[in-house]
């Protein structure tokens, strides 16, 4: 017999016709991602039919509407706990909080990303095509209206955010991955100004990003091949029952957190992070800093606690020490930076560490600490970057912090914003920051991770000096003639301040809104 | 499941591998070189080539515009194979599973063709 | 007595009625002296106008309260506003206390408080920094209402470090000058030298009965140990110490002298001094319970009034006499709270009838400084009788009550707290009565200096001053009332506080009549007028004139500040040096050199950020190749 013949019996075999039978589909439960990616589809007709003027006023609205709605979807069925669309969707109480998460803070980032009063046009470039830095760019950044593609391409990222988070087999991971990352390699692309930088750090976040998907595609593979299966709950049968051989599942495991870890900005795998957090426009990095955050954690989250839950002695170790060094190497590479985006990148790359140690530890505590430190924190980083885009000259952002001395003399409240957020990154009390960190860092000594609270307090310990030092920049320096104005902010630039801000202070003074929520939430079905 | 089925497969490859190499590498040995003008010239018919930048130049965008278009289309067209085999076993769930899936790569279509992605000037 | 003292359970009741909004008493002068300050130069005009009235409004209100409460059985109000600190076992409510002590004391501080908020009207009336003077007053008069007020230690603590702030603030209100600046900074230091004492005080009472409450400590206090109540006892007297400048904190009260005048007469004179007494006696079953935390109490108090006589008598400036006077007499009411039993009312009538004539006599000097262009020196004064009679006449009887000569409210006051020194057991009766005594001639004999030199004699002005003149009406209006009061108090209060103050201190065996005492006093009072009329009624040298080692100790405050400088400065300046050096060098150079770690460390790493895609795939590599590595290392390994 030929070897090629061979095969056809086999392939027949694998799937009988009489077995196969259409998929339950929970529609209700899938309402908030559809309409999500719905109203993308729409923003996209509405970039075909409308002339260039017109669009940038229907998409931010229509963008906004889908958002609120699908948001109002999530609250609604905020009871619903059940696997639909052929087991390859959960809806459960991380995935509600996650999706809700992801709504809320979209909904801010996309206040930053529809301000056009700060700029003329806007914070996005008009023809991305243009070559950058010739007489044609230049005019179209002078007078073009900038490009309103942007909304949809967020919508999508965030449909695929959401998607992520609630998927409940790797393969649909990996689709929802792929599906909320390669919007946002665009949107990188997009700035009306530095513009050679931002396709830089499109270009950079695009090869790194497919570079990490490849790990997680080739875990998965991995995964497969131990477990037989790609679905959450048979793996997690698997790793008690399986007979093949553990190696399998131990690299898998490995390369495919390696590809969460990516989209979550730990060391070793956090090199993109500053960057594409620099190179990209403000609002965007915005949005990757809060949502993308919620996106990757709740799918570590999902895959660690579901799939591997039961090998929690395998991976704790490893992980844990990426956290330590996430920590440790964030806050120290934030000490000497000089540009207010790039400092603010390491900081988010600590911040993933903190965040890392309610994930080890691997308990109910853990899960909605997490949770509640992934909503404080993104909170509490909009309002931060919403300030970035304030601070400007007639070159656009003036991100070096030496342009930032004497602010507090130039625009006492903003540059008191700014230290309120400041001091709440720094986990000061009656700050967010202090009750997100007191809470992980308690559910890791509750997990018996003592040894990475230590990490993480002397990790704050080092961070609080370069916060300190641009809040002693802004209030204790005189300003130089170089000291930027600051720009009045747009009313959807103020709103998005001030939801930042106040969360931070709401969940710093009164953290018992979202905790009971978070608690509540805080429990996965397989 | 035993590898030990996929053997044969691998046997094949490098069956395939071995006879491509062997083929390249006895041409130029066993050959004869009778060089002439006329062998240089370009193959076939058409304009005389000229000089090429190293690297292979630049290209439009339009070309990749172009491509990517294609290849939307194409993975379509591999979507819309298997459902019109079992057509039958999924009826109408799956008819209007595929509309919508069609409709979503028209939205696209649609975007391009509006936004000048088509014309080449 | 002290056995009926301790038997009965102290339980208070809630406050009914008008009775319970008793915390407006509190809020109205808070909330004036918060829009005095927050409004800044918009309320300039009227500010003045605001501290007034709020301080009026309470003082009515704290009669009304007054009246409401005399009609009661149970005389003890507590109210529980809202929890102010739960930590662990510790549960501190923001709650006030409402008794027959609380209410005396909230009409001392609104009725002679209001008065010299009037008086300061005309007296800072050409000052820029008028409103600012009156949000601080008022500031002050709301931290004493809630440092009476407080049912528990901890707000009793919160009202003492509120006026110890407003004192600070208003000592150094004229904060340009370079004395008034020390002065502040020297009175602020001193007290929280006290301040850590009567902390630790609290601090010692949690720890041993897990409450601050005055109710659950004074039920509880059988319970503890005789030396863990002296100890209590002890260090909440160093607080007492310190706030009343008693022995041996009391070097900064007459420094404090370089606020404005009505500063002097309400904060350093009238209310803020008396804390130290209101404590003592607050706390009388801890004193109660200690027999030698009482004894220190009366030997610091008879230690203090003969240092503040003794240095009286040596001093020029007219405010700094008045200050030490002030000194000498709480050091009466000390020693009369630490005799304890019938005297704990006696010190408090003293404390009342001097809160009057004091703060009259202050706004009398006061006076005097305003007609002589703020001269204070009391030899640049002399013949002012005729000047202003209305200023002579007030002070002549506040002066006359604070000698104690019958029937003015001196006399009442003081000369049973003579007697009952006398009737202590043993030898140190006879010392603290001789004492008292002794105390009781030299401060006639400081005071007569004062008065004679001042408004007698022949005129020893300065070449600046032309014409004096008496002050406006609203700072003569007034003096004259608190004149009526020194005049008219002292009978009324003896006769009726004793009987008031028993649901606080329980009921107590008066001490006989002692003639013999009583007439000694009055002649010793008498033989220190006739003394100094002899020597100072054709006036004095106006330098200084060399003198004896004695007078030179007294002109020198007894050598106290120098001994403070010696036993606590310089040792505390070497400790200091030391501890910078240590700091410098140990843990700041850890610091440092950790800092320059953690700045080269991140140098060093931030190279590695080289802006390469191709160096970032490599890192990313090499970082997964690590995972793995360490994911098989840990689990196969």
């Amino acid at each position: 017999m030929s070897p090629v013949l061979a095969l056809v019996p086999l392939a027949e075999e694998s799937v009988p016709a009489e077995t196969f039978q259409l998929p339950q589909i929970d529609y209700a439960a899938l309402a908030p991602m559809l309409i999500l990616f719905g109203v993308a589809c729409v923003g996209i007709l509405v970039e075909a039919a409308f002339r260039r003027f017109p669009r940038a006023r229907i998409q931010l609205p229509l963008a906004l509407l889908g958002a609120l709605a699908a948001l109002v979807v999530v609250i609604m069925t905020a009871g619903k706990r059940t696997i639909t669309a052929g087991g390859a969707i959960t809806i459960d109480g991380p995935a509600l909080f996650l999706q809700g998460s992801i709504l809320v803070l979209g909904i801010v980032a996309l206040l930053l990303i529809g301000e056009r009063t700060l700029e003329r046009g806007g914070a996005f470039v008009a023809q991305a095509a243009v070559t950058a830095n010739t007489e044609a760019d230049r005019s179209q950044a002078a007078t073009s209206e900038g490009a309103s593609e942007v909304f949809p391409l967020s919508m999508f990222a965030l449909g695929g955010m959401m998607l992520f988070s609630t998927a409940n087999d790797l393969l649909t991971m990996f689709v929802a991955l792929e599906v909320f990352s390669l919007p946002l390699y665009l949107l990188c692309a997009l700035a009306r100004r530095r513009r050679l930088l931002s396709q830089e750090a499109a270009l950079k976040y695009f090869l790194l990003g497919s570079f990490a998907s490849a790990f997680f595609l080739f875990g998965v593979a991995m995964i497969y091949g131990f477990a037989g299966r790609v679905d959450f709950s048979g793996i997690d049968q698997a790793v008690v029952g399986s007979a093949a051989s553990p190696l399998l599942l131990y690299i898998g495991l490995a390369l495919l957190v390696i590809g969460l870890l990516f989209k979550a900005a730990a060391v070793p795998f956090h090199v993109w992070t500053p960057d594409v957090y620099q190179g990209a426009p403000t609002p965007i990095t915005a949005l990757m800093a809060a949502c993308t955050k919620v996106a990757a954690f709740g799918g570590l989250l999902r895959v660690l606690y579901v799939a591997f839950g039961r090998s929690q002695w395998d991976f704790q170790p490893v992980i844990g020490t990426v956290a330590v060094l996430t920590m440790i190497v964030g806050a120290v590479l934030a000490v000497t930076q000089t540009d207010i985006k790039r400092l603010l990148a390491y900081s988010s790359i600590a911040n993933a560490g903190y965040l890392l140690i309610g994930v080890v530890a691997l308990n109910k505590e853990g899960l909605s600490s997490s949770l509640f430190y992934l909503v404080a924190y993104g909170f509490t980083v909009l309002a931060a970057f919403g300030v970035v885009t304030l601070v400007r000259d007639a070159d656009g952002e003036a991100t070096h912090l030496s342009r930032w001395a004497g602010l507090g003399r130039r625009s006492p409240l903003l540059a008191g914003v700014f230290t309120f957020i400041l001091l709440a990154f720094a986990g000061i009390p009656l700050t967010s920051g202090f009750t997100a960190k007191f809470g992980v860092f308690a559910a890791g000594v509750e997990g018996g991770q003592t040894w990475l609270v230590i990490a993480g307090v002397v990790s704050s310990a080092i961070l609080a000096f370069p916060y300190l030092r641009v809040v002693v920049l802004m209030w204790l320096s005189e300003p130089s003639e170089s000291t930027p104005a600051v720009s009045i902010p747009g009313a959807l630039t103020s709103a998005a301040l001030m939801i930042g801000t106040v969360a931070t202070l709401v969940l710093g003074v009164v953290p018992t809104v979202l905790l009971p929520i978070a608690t509540r939430a805080a429990e996965f079905i397989r | 499941m035993s590898l030990s089925a996929y053997i044969p497969i691998v046997g094949l490859l490098a069956l395939g591998a071995a006879f491509a190499l062997f083929s390249v590498s006895i041409a130029p040995i066993v050959g004869p070189r009778r060089y002439n003008r006329a062998k240089l010239d370009a193959y076939e018919c058409g304009i005389e080539p000229s000089p090429q930048p190293v690297g292979g130049g630049r290209f439009p965008v339009k070309f990749y515009l172009t491509a990517m278009l294609f290849i939307v289309f194409d993975i379509e067209i591999i979507f819309l194979y298997p459902w019109a085999v079992s057509f039958n076993k999924l009826a109408l769930f799956g008819f209007v599973e595929m509309v919508l899936f069609i409709a979503t790569v028209f939205v696209a279509y649609a975007y391009v063709w509006r936004r000048g992605g088509l014309d080449w000037d | 007595m002290q056995l009926t003292t301790l038997a009965e359970a102290v339980s208070f009741t809630s406050p009914s009625g008008v009775l319970s909004s008793f915390w407006l008493l509190i809020a109205i002068p808070l909330v004036s002296a918060a829009i005095l300050l927050l409004l800044g130069r918009r309320a300039d005009r009227w500010g003045h106008l605001l501290g007034v009235a709020s301080v009026g409004a309470a003082f009515v209100l704290g009669l009304v309260y007054f009246i409401s409460l005399s009609g009661l059985d149970n005389k003890e109000l507590s109210l529980n506003l809202f929890r102010f600190m739960p930590v662990g076992d510790l549960k501190v409510d923001v709650g006030l206390l409402y008794d027959p002590l609380s209410a005396m004391f909230v009409l001392l501080i609104t009725g002679v408080g209001f008065l010299i908020h009037v008086y300061a009207v005309g007296y800072m009336e050409h000052d820029p920094g008028r409103r600012r003077f009156f949000g601080y007053f008022n500031l002050f008069v709301a931290a004493m209402l809630l440092l009476v007020l407080g049912n528990n230690y901890v707000m009793l603590y919160v009202g003492w470090e509120g006026v110890g702030l407003a004192s600070y603030l208003l000592i150094s209100f004229w904060y340009l000058r370079p004395s008034a600046a020390t002065a502040g900074k020297k009175a602020f230091i001193m007290n929280r030298v006290g301040d850590a004492g009567f902390v630790i005080g609290i601090f010692l009472l949690f720890a041993t009965l897990g409450t601050v409450q005055y109710d659950e400590v004074f039920n509880n206090i059988s319970k503890l140990s005789a030396g863990t109540v002296t100890a209590v006892g002890l260090l909440l007297l160093i607080g007492a110490c310190g706030k009343s400048g008693q022995f041996p904190l009391q070097a900064w009260l007459p420094d404090a002298m370089e606020g404005p005048t009505p500063v002097s007469a309400l904060i350093h004179a009238a209310t803020m001094v008396t804390a130290g007494v209101y404590l003592v006696a607050r706390s009388h079953p801890i004193f109660d319970a200690s027999e030698t935390a009482k004894t220190v109490v009366v030997c610091i108090g008879a230690l203090t009034l003969l240092i503040g006589c003794v240095i009286g008598c040596a001093k020029d400036d007219i405010k700094r006499v008045l200050a030490w006077s002030t000194v000498s007499q709480i050091g009466y009411m000390f020693l009369a709270v630490g005799l304890g039993g019938a005297a704990y009312a006696l010190g408090l009538i003293h404390l009342l009838a001097h809160g009057f004539f004091k703060a009259g006599l202050f706004l009398g000097a006061g006076s005097v400084m305003h007609g002589m262009n703020d001269q204070t020196d009391i030899r640049r004064f002399g013949g002012l009788r005729r000047y202003m009679p209305i200023t002579w006449a007030t002070t002549g009887l506040g002066y006359l009550a604070l000698i104690g000569i019958p029937p003015l409210s001196g006399f009442f006051s003081k000369e049973p707290i003579i007697v009952s020194a006398y009737h202590h057991e043993g030898w140190l009766g006879w010392v603290l009565g001789t004492a008292a005594l002794l105390g009781s001639g030299l401060t006639a004999f400081y005071m007569t200096r004062l008065f004679v030199l001042t408004f007698h004699g022949p005129k020893r002005w300065t070449d600046d001053v032309k014409h004096p003149h008496e002050s406006p009406k609203i700072m003569t209006i007034p003096l004259v009332l608190l004149a009526v009061g020194s005049v008219a108090a002292g009978g009324l209060l003896a006769t009726s506080v004793p009987d008031w103050l028993t649901p606080v201190f329980g009921e107590q065996v008066e001490h006989g009549e002692n003639w013999l005492v009583t007439g000694l006093t009055i002649l010793v009072t008498l033989g220190g007028v006739g003394l100094a009329w002899v020597l100072f009624s054709k006036g004095t040298a106006p330098q200084e004139a060399p003198a004896g080692p004695v007078v030179t100790a007294a002109r020198n405050n007894l050598y106290a500040d120098a001994f403070n400088e010696a036993v606590f400065e310089m040792p505390g300046k070497y400790l200091t040096r030391a501890l910078v050096y240590l700091d410098n060098r140990g843990i700041d150079g850890l610091v440092n050199g950790l800092a320059a770690a953690v700045g080269g460390g991140s140098g060093r790493l931030r190279r590695a950020q080289t802006g390469f895609v191709r160096s970032y795939a490599l890192s990313i590599l090499g970082g997964a190749l690590l995972v793995v590595a360490a994911m098989l290392a840990v689990t196969l390994g």
